[in-house]
C-alpha cells in the first residue's frame, strides 16, 4: 500500500514540473552568491537560522554571515526592501508554495536596515 | 396529552445542559481567539495588573481540584467507608477541575501557541515549572487511582494509590501557594504563610464543590442522602470554613503588625474601594459567616441550607481570590520606601483594573469544561456514591 | 559555538539522516576559510559586568531625553499608556517628611541575582555572562510571572501587535520584554541609547568588573546606592544622590 502511494506520488512530480505555472516565482532581491551552497541553503536555512539565533541571543556571538539580517540584506526585494511584503517576496513565495508558516516576522523586521533607517531618520 | 416515559424529560434536559456547556466553551474559545488576534490590549489587564480574572478562575479550580480529593483521602488513607464510597466522584471532580483550570491558565498566555516550549525548556528554579510537573503528575495519579477503584482486579492497589494522591496533592497545593510566596518584593505576597493557607482553603473549597455536585447528583437520581451522612459532611465543611478563616485572619494579622505593610493592609481592608468590600462582604460574610450559620444554626443544616452554604463558600472563594490576586497587584510596589513617587508607569498610584467580557468568557469556559467532563462521566460511568446500611464506622 | 560545531550540529540532525554527509565535507573547508578571513566571534564572558551609575543630581525634573532616545532606538511606542511598553521611565520622588525632591530614570537594574530569571518557567528570562538580563523571545510564552517577580516593575508585556521594528531590535506581541541595556549597541562597541542621549551626563555606562573603568573609579569615589538593596539582588545599575 505504502509502495503504491509513493509510486503515485512519484508520478505526480513530473506533472508538477510540467505545470510550470505552479512553481513559485520568487523575487530574489539582489541575489548573487549565497553564503552557502544554494541547494544546501534551501534545505537547511531554518537550522542555520535557529542555531544562529541561540548563539546571538544567549552568547552575544553576532556573526554576520549566517544572520537573518544578512539574508534580508541580499534577498529583500529591490522594489520594497522587504522579504515578505508581496506574494512573490523571497520568503513568502516559497513558504506559501510549501505551505509552511513562517514565525520569524511576527517579531523580526522584514526590511533592510538601510530602508528602515531612512524611514525613521527624523 | 402524550405520556412520556419517566426518563424522557431527563434525557432532554441532559442534552440541553451539555449543549449549554458546549456553547460556553465555544464562547470562551472565541474570546481567546480575539485576545490572540488583537493582543491582550482588549482584556482588562495591563502592565500593572498582569494577572486578571482568568487567573482567579484558574487558581480557584486548581486549588479546589486538590481540595476535593480530601474526600477521597479520608476514605482510602483513613479508611472511612462513608468517604470511600465517595472517592470515585471526588477523583472525577478533581480531574475535571484540573482540566478546566489548566486550560484557562494556558489559553491566557501571551503565546499559547508556544506551550510546547514550556514542556521542552524547563527552568528548574521556577516554581511555575515545578507546577507543570505537579499538575501533570496529579492528573496521571488521579487517573490511576480511579482505575484502581473502578476496576475490580485493581482494587488491592487502591490504598497505595490513595496514599500517593494524598501526598501529591499536598505538594501540589503547596506549589500553588509558593507561586505567590516566592514573590519577595510584593507587599501582598512573599509570605511563608501562603502555602499552608492555600492548603486549608483547598479543603473548604473542594468540599463545597463536592457538596454541590453530590446534591445535584442525588436529586437527579431521585435519591435522598442519608441525614447521618449529611450531618457529618456539613460538620466537616464547617470545620474547614473555620480553619480557612483562621488562616486568612493570621495572614492579615501578621501583615498588620509590620509597619511596612500597614499601608497595604489599610488598602485591602479599609479604603481600597472594591477590594475591602469584596473582602468583608464577599469573603467574610457571604463566604464564611452565612455558610457557618446555615450549617450550625439550630433547625438549619438540612439538604437545602448545606447546598446554599456550599454555593456561598464557592462565591466567597472567588471574592477572596479577586482581592488576593488583583488587589495585591493594584497596590503600588514600594520601590523607594519613604518617598512619594509619580511616573508614567503607575508608580505610587493604585492601578486600575476593569475586567473585560473576554476574560470572563475564558474563565467560564474553564468552568464549563469541568462541568461537561463531570456531566458526561457521571452519565456513562457509575460515580454515584454507594452507601451501605452500616455506615456507622 | 564555532563554525565547525555548527556543521557538526546540523550534520547530526540532517546530513547523515539524509545521506548528504558528502556535502558537509565539501562545505567544511569553506567555513574554515571564513574563520581565517573574519576572525572568530567570541561569546561574551563574565570578565565584564556591564552597569550604570546614575547621578540624580544631574538628572533634571521634567527632562525625558533618555526615555525618548530609548523609545526611538528600540522602536517602542512614544505615547505612554497603561498597556504601552516602557523600558525606561522617569520617576519623580518626593520624600514624605522633608519634601526633598529627586528625579531619576528607572529601568531594568540588571541584577546579579535576578528574580525574573529565577521564576521564568521556560528559561526565556536569562542573564548573559556579561551581566545583562534579557528575554529570549523565542522561548517566552507570555505568562507574566517575571513581571510579578520584578521588584522594580521594569518589565512590560506587549499587549498589541508590533509592526516596523528596528531590524536590530526584534519584538512582538504576546511576550514580556524590558531594557536590554541596548545589547545590540554594546555588542558593536556603542553605549546604550539613554546614556548617549543624556545631555547632563547623568548616566555613566561602563564595566563594573574593570577597576580602571570610569564607572568603577567614580563608584569608588562617590556614595552610590542600589535600589532596594535590602533584597540582596546586587543590581548593575547604581544611583548617586539618593
Amino acid at each position: 500500500m505504502k509502495r503504491l502511494a509513493s509510486l503515485l506520488l512519484c508520478l505526480c512530480i513530473p506533472l508538477a514540473w510540467a505545470g510550470g505555472d505552479a512553481l513559485p516565482k520568487i523575487d530574489i532581491g539582489k541575489g548573487g552568491q549565497c553564503v552557502e551552497d544554494t541547494q544546501w541553503m534551501r534545505k537547511n536555512h531554518m537550522h542555520v537560522l535557529k542555531h544562529q539565533r541561540d548563539e546571538v541571543v544567549h552568547k552575544g556571538i553576532r556573526e554576520e554571515k549566517h544572520s537573518l539580517k544578512n539574508c534580508i540584506e541580499c534577498h529583500a526585494s529591490t522594489k520594497d526592501h522587504s522579504v515578505t511584503a508581496r506574494a512573490d517576496s523571497f520568503c513568502v513565495a516559497c513558504h506559501s508554495y510549501e505551505a509552511v508558516k513562517i514565525d520569524c516576522f511576527e517579531c523580526h523586521s522584514d526590511k533592510r536596515k538601510n530602508a528602515w533607517l531612512q524611514r525613521n531618520a527624523k | 396529552m402524550q405520556a412520556h416515559p419517566p426518563m424522557y424529560f431527563k434525557n432532554r434536559l441532559y442534552y440541553l445542559l451539555l449543549a449549554v456547556g458546549g456553547l460556553v466553551v465555544m464562547a470562551g474559545l472565541y474570546a481567546v481567539h480575539l485576545m490572540e488576534e488583537h493582543g491582550h490590549v482588549i482584556s482588562g489587564m495591563n502592565n500593572q495588573i498582569v494577572w486578571g480574572v482568568p487567573h482567579v478562575f484558574a487558581i480557584f479550580m486548581i486549588v479546589a481540584a486538590s481540595g476535593v480529593l480530601n474526600v477521597a483521602s479520608i476514605g482510602s488513607v483513613f479508611g472511612k467507608a462513608l468517604y470511600k464510597a465517595r472517592a470515585p466522584l471526588a477523583s472525577l471532580l478533581s480531574i475535571a477541575m484540573l482540566a478546566g483550570g489548566l486550560t484557562v491558565l494556558m489559553l491566557d498566555l501571551g503565546r499559547p501557541d508556544r506551550v510546547i516550549v514550556a514542556a521542552t525548556n524547563t527552568n528548574l528554579t521556577s516554581v511555575f515549572a515545578w507546577n507543570v510537573v505537579l499538575y501533570s503528575g496529579m492528573f496521571a495519579l488521579v487517573v490511576i487511582y480511579l482505575w484502581t477503584m473502578m476496576e475490580r482486579r485493581m482494587n488491592p492497589y487502591t490504598k497505595p494509590a490513595g496514599f500517593a494522591v494524598f501526598a501529591w496533592r499536598f505538594i501540589l497545593t503547596t506549589g500553588t501557594g509558593l507561586i505567590f510566596a516566592f514573590l519577595t518584593a510584593r507587599q501582598a505576597y512573599g509570605s511563608a504563610l501562603l502555602p499552608p493557607m492555600f492548603i486549608v482553603l483547598s479543603f473548604a473549597w473542594g468540599l463545597a464543590v463536592f457538596h454541590l455536585v453530590q446534591t445535584v447528583l442525588y436529586v437527579w437520581n431521585d435519591k435522598v442522602l442519608d441525614t447521618a451522612i449529611l450531618s457529618r459532611k456539613k460538620n466537616l465543611l464547617g470545620v474547614f470554613i473555620l480553619a480557612s478563616l483562621y488562616m486568612v485572619a493570621m495572614y492579615h494579622m501578621t501583615n498588620l503588625y509590620f509597619a511596612q505593610q500597614k499601608a497595604f493592609e489599610r488598602f485591602i481592608l479599609v479604603d481600597g474601594g472594591i477590594y475591602p468590600n469584596l473582602f468583608w462582604w464577599g469573603y467574610v460574610v457571604l463566604g464564611n459567616l452565612i455558610p457557618l450559620a446555615l450549617i450550625y444554626w439550630p433547625g438549619l443544616g438540612k439538604t437545602r441550607s448545606v447546598f446554599a452554604a456550599s454555593l456561598m463558600v464557592v462565591l466567597g472563594a472567588f471574592s477572596l481570590l479577586y482581592v488576593f490576586i488583583i488587589g495585591g497587584q493594584a497596590f503600588p510596589l514600594n520601590i523607594f520606601p519613604g518617598y512619594a513617587t509619580t511616573s508614567s508607569f503607575g508608580d505610587g498610584q493604585i492601578a486600575a483594573y476593569s475586567p473585560s467580557i473576554y476574560e470572563f468568557l475564558l474563565g467560564f469556559a474553564g468552568l464549563a469544561i469541568a462541568f461537561i467532563t463531570t456531566t458526561v462521566s457521571v452519565r456513562v460511568l457509575n460515580f454515584m456514591p454507594q452507601d451501605k446500611h452500616y455506615i456507622t464506622d | 559555538m564555532s563554525e565547525s560545531d555548527l556543521v557538526r550540529d546540523l550534520g547530526r540532525r540532517n546530513f547523515f539522516k539524509t545521506s548528504l554527509g558528502v556535502a558537509a565535507l565539501s562545505i567544511a573547508p569553506g567555513f574554515l576559510l571564513f574563520d581565517i578571513a573574519h576572525g572568530k566571534a567570541q561569546p561574551v564572558s563574565n570578565k565584564v559586568r556591564w552597569g550604570m551609575l546614575i547621578d540624580t543630581a544631574q538628572c533634571k525634573e521634567g527632562c525625558n531625553d533618555c526615555v525618548t532616545a530609548c523609545n526611538k532606538e528600540n522602536g517602542l511606542p512614544s505615547v505612554a499608556s497603561a498597556t504601552s511598553v516602557q523600558w525606561i521611565r522617569k520617576i519623580e520622588l518626593k520624600e514624605a517628611s522633608t519634601g526633598r525632591q529627586v528625579s531619576l530614570p528607572m529601568m531594568c537594574q540588571h541584577c546579579e541575582h535576578p528574580p525574573c530569571v529565577d521564576v521564568c518557567p521556560t528559561g526565556a528570562s536569562f542573564k548573559r555572562e556579561d551581566g545583562i538580563v534579557l528575554v529570549d523571545r523565542h522561548r517566552c510564552i507570555g505568562c507574566r510571572y517575571c513581571m510579578m517577580a520584578c521588584p522594580y516593575k521594569a518589565r512590560s508585556f506587549v499587549h498589541e501587535p508590533v509592526t516596523d521594528q528596528n531590524p536590530d531590535v526584534p519584538r512582538g506581541k504576546g511576550c514580556v520584554e524590558s531594557c536590554t541595556l541596548c545589547v545590540h549597541r554594546i555588542d558593536v562597541g556603542l553605549q546604550p541609547a539613554c546614556a548617549e542621549s543624556c545631555t547632563n551626563k547623568a548616566i555613566l555606562f561602563g564595566d563594573l568588573n574593570d577597576p580602571n573603568s570610569e564607572i568603577s573609579k567614580k563608584i569608588r569615589a562617590v556614595t552610590s546606592v542600589q535600589v532596594r538593596a535590602d533584597l540582596g539582588l546586587n543590581t548593575g545599575v547604581r544611583y548617586q544622590g539618593l
